[in-house]
């Protein structure tokens, strides 16, 4: 199920990062990765207003090739670090609009976020702020860019493994 | 618990030519000697040059648990000091880097101030020390300025000991890896590029040592990540150009035969390099002009040879780890017997293309960062072994893969990649330099 609609109401790009948060933490991977367009990024910067992905390095900067290997990564059963596999819970903030452009059919919104990662005895909490740069593809809101700005990205991090 | 400290041979029996106890893992006695001794004795990596271009540019860092900086003097030569106020002890500097406001450190305490160079400048209301012993103590001495520090080609080294091995003894030939990775930039200059990765790891820091030239893993710890990729890739066309992430992900699940004849080279004092006659890093796609460029800088038989050097990882035992061929290092940061901060840092070829730095940057993201899954896997593993490890059923681990007597009187050499003698040289160093107190 996809949000559908032809032109995104103010209400329709609201409900979206609900909805993506969800397919992670209920691990609907697919239906989490037909969301992203074919072009599109999904970006965690390392430092604070990173302006650049490619000349610093980031936590993520993944396309959909790299997406797909980490999905698919995730149902190897050789995957040795998820033979204890890793659940995730986001907790976000209503989703602000910061930019809505529909004869540009180009929608931004901005998530604050609480992030869980758990695995076994291991409890993970990451917090930061995602932004959605969101478009309407055959009627269907996708994901252009996102982006999760964390707020310890400079921090010495142990693994991360699912999908902040 | 106080098993090892006064106990020269108990110590030394913990490494055989062949297997080491599981102590030198777990034991929190033998982390602590290892501070005191193996890393005050030999030389650790401080950081790189560029990071501080200008004078009372800082960089702050650890040399085993003790905090230090890395200054440039106002003279322009690069120092080593320990990050600690001289009055009462206080970390100066708590910044990772910056720059000190008028060629002075100050301390947040009491407003001691000092020189570049760690003399004291000024205290505040000084004539209450009149007629005192300040004059005569160590806190008139200012802070602490280590005086074993070698700057080899940017690479900032430096060793607690006072006593020891000279840099150019510790290190020998093993410095053609750092010499390699230098001359790969058209003007024989690097530069600290693309931010740091700063990864966790809840294990021993020499588990994360060991791996790097450890030919046995990669196929089998890492068939689901680089295994995934080939999956994905394999209906490709032949004459498909390969994204860099693919090319950088397929040799991990190579066989067993290609990393045996990648080789070894094992140097003295527990450094060695995988790759000897070619790496994981060989096939990468030629980039733009870079080879033009290499050849009008040194002619075209130099440029060849310095490029056909394409070693996989070398380890400047203990603590830093480079791969030349794409310009990244890892460094070691030891924080208890069982937790290890993993730095990735990433260079600029000056005068190169931008696209070299680009590759190491993904290189670094895919193979070592938090979020990488190969890193996943790997930290995985030495998380195994620090709880397996905490049997005592069989208190041995296993370094026999490909052990030879002969190495008993000489074990400096080339050899096969598959045998873990860069770990017996490891432990060969780490029995001498573990031997006594440090001066």
């Amino acid at each position: 199920m996809k949000i559908a609609t032809s032109l995104p109401s103010e209400a329709d790009l609201v409900k979206f990062p609900y909805y993506e948060a969800r397919l992670i933490d209920e691990k609907r991977f697919d239906e989490w990765y037909d969301l992203f367009t074919a072009s599109a990024f999904y970006w965690m910067p390392l430092t604070r207003g990173q302006p650049d992905a490619l000349n610093h390095t980031s936590l993520f900067y993944e396309d959909k090739l790299l997406l797909k290997i980490r999905i698919e990564r995730l149902r190897n059963p050789r995957s040795f670090s998820q033979s204890q596999p890793s659940y995730s819970q986001h907790v976000l903030q209503t989703p602000g609009i910061e930019q809505f452009d529909q004869s540009e059919n180009v929608f931004v919104t901005r998530t604050p976020f609480i992030y869980v990662e758990t695995q076994g005895d291991q409890q993970l909490m990451l917090s930061g702020v995602v932004f959605h740069h969101l478009c309407a593809v055959a009627g269907h809101l996708c994901i252009q860019l996102k982006k999760v700005e964390l707020l310890n990205c400079d921090a010495a991090l142990p693994s991360i493994q699912l999908f902040p | 618990m106080n098993t090892y400290q006064n106990a020269p041979q108990a110590l030394q029996a913990l490494v055989r030519e062949d297997c080491v106890h599981r102590d030198v893992y777990v034991a929190p006695e033998i982390f602590e000697l290892e501070m005191q001794r193996l890393w005050r004795t030999a030389w650790i990596f401080v950081g790189h040059d560029s990071q501080i271009p200008n004078p009372g540019d800082f960089f702050t860092t650890q040399l085993g648990l003790k905090p230090i900086i890395l200054m440039r003097d106002a003279d322009g030569e690069v120092r080593v000091l320990e990050n600690r106020c001289a009055h009462k002890g206080a970390k100066l500097l708590s910044a990772a880097s910056g720059r000190c406001e008028a060629g002075l450190m100050r301390c947040p305490y009491h407003g001691w101030t000092y020189r570049l160079d760690g003399s004291v400048r000024a205290i505040p209301i000084r004539s209450g020390y009149e007629g005192t012993g300040l004059a005569q103590s160590s806190a008139a001495r200012g802070i602490v300025r280590l005086k074993n520090v070698a700057n080899y080609r940017g690479f900032v080294f430096a060793r607690l000991a006072e006593q020891g091995m000279s840099f150019e003894d510790y290190f020998g030939e093993s410095l053609t890896s750092i010499d390699n990775m230098v001359d790969r930039s058209p003007q024989g200059r690097l530069e600290v590029a693309g931010g740091v990765l700063r990864y966790l790891h809840n294990c021993n820091w020499k588990m994360f040592v060991e791996n790097l030239n450890d030919t046995m893993h990669p196929m089998v710890a890492h068939e689901s990540a680089a295994g995934t990729a080939r999956k994905l890739w394999a209906g490709q066309p032949a004459d498909s150009v390969k994204p860099m992430a693919i090319e950088q992900f397929l040799p991990f699940v190579n066989g067993y035969d290609f990393f045996d004849k990648m080789g070894v080279r094992l140097y003295d004092n527990g450094h060695s390099y995988t790759g000897v006659n070619y790496s994981i890093h060989s096939q990468y796609a030629a980039i733009n002009d870079y080879e033009r460029m290499m050849e009008h800088a040194y002619g075209a038989e130099r440029a060849r040879a310095i490029l056909g050097e394409v070693r996989h990882n070398t380890v400047y035992y203990p603590s830093l780890t480079i791969k030349g061929a794409i310009q990244a290092i890892r460094v070691a940061r030891p924080l208890a017997v069982n937790k290890t901060l993993i730095e990735s840092w990433t260079f600029r070829l000056v005068g190169a293309p931008d696209t070299l730095l680009q590759r190491t940057l993904l290189y670094s993201r895919l193979i070592n960062a938090p979020t990488s899954v190969v890193g996943h896997d790997d930290q995985h593993c030495y998380n195994a072994i620090q709880e397996g490890l905490a049997n005592d059923g069989n208190e041995w681990v296993s370094l026999h893969r490909n052990f030879a007597p002969t190495e008993h009187d000489h074990i400096a050499g080339s050899y096969n990649g598959l045998s873990e003698v860069s770990m017996r040289g490891q432990f060969r160093a780490w029995k001498a330099l573990m031997a006594s107190e440090a001066k």
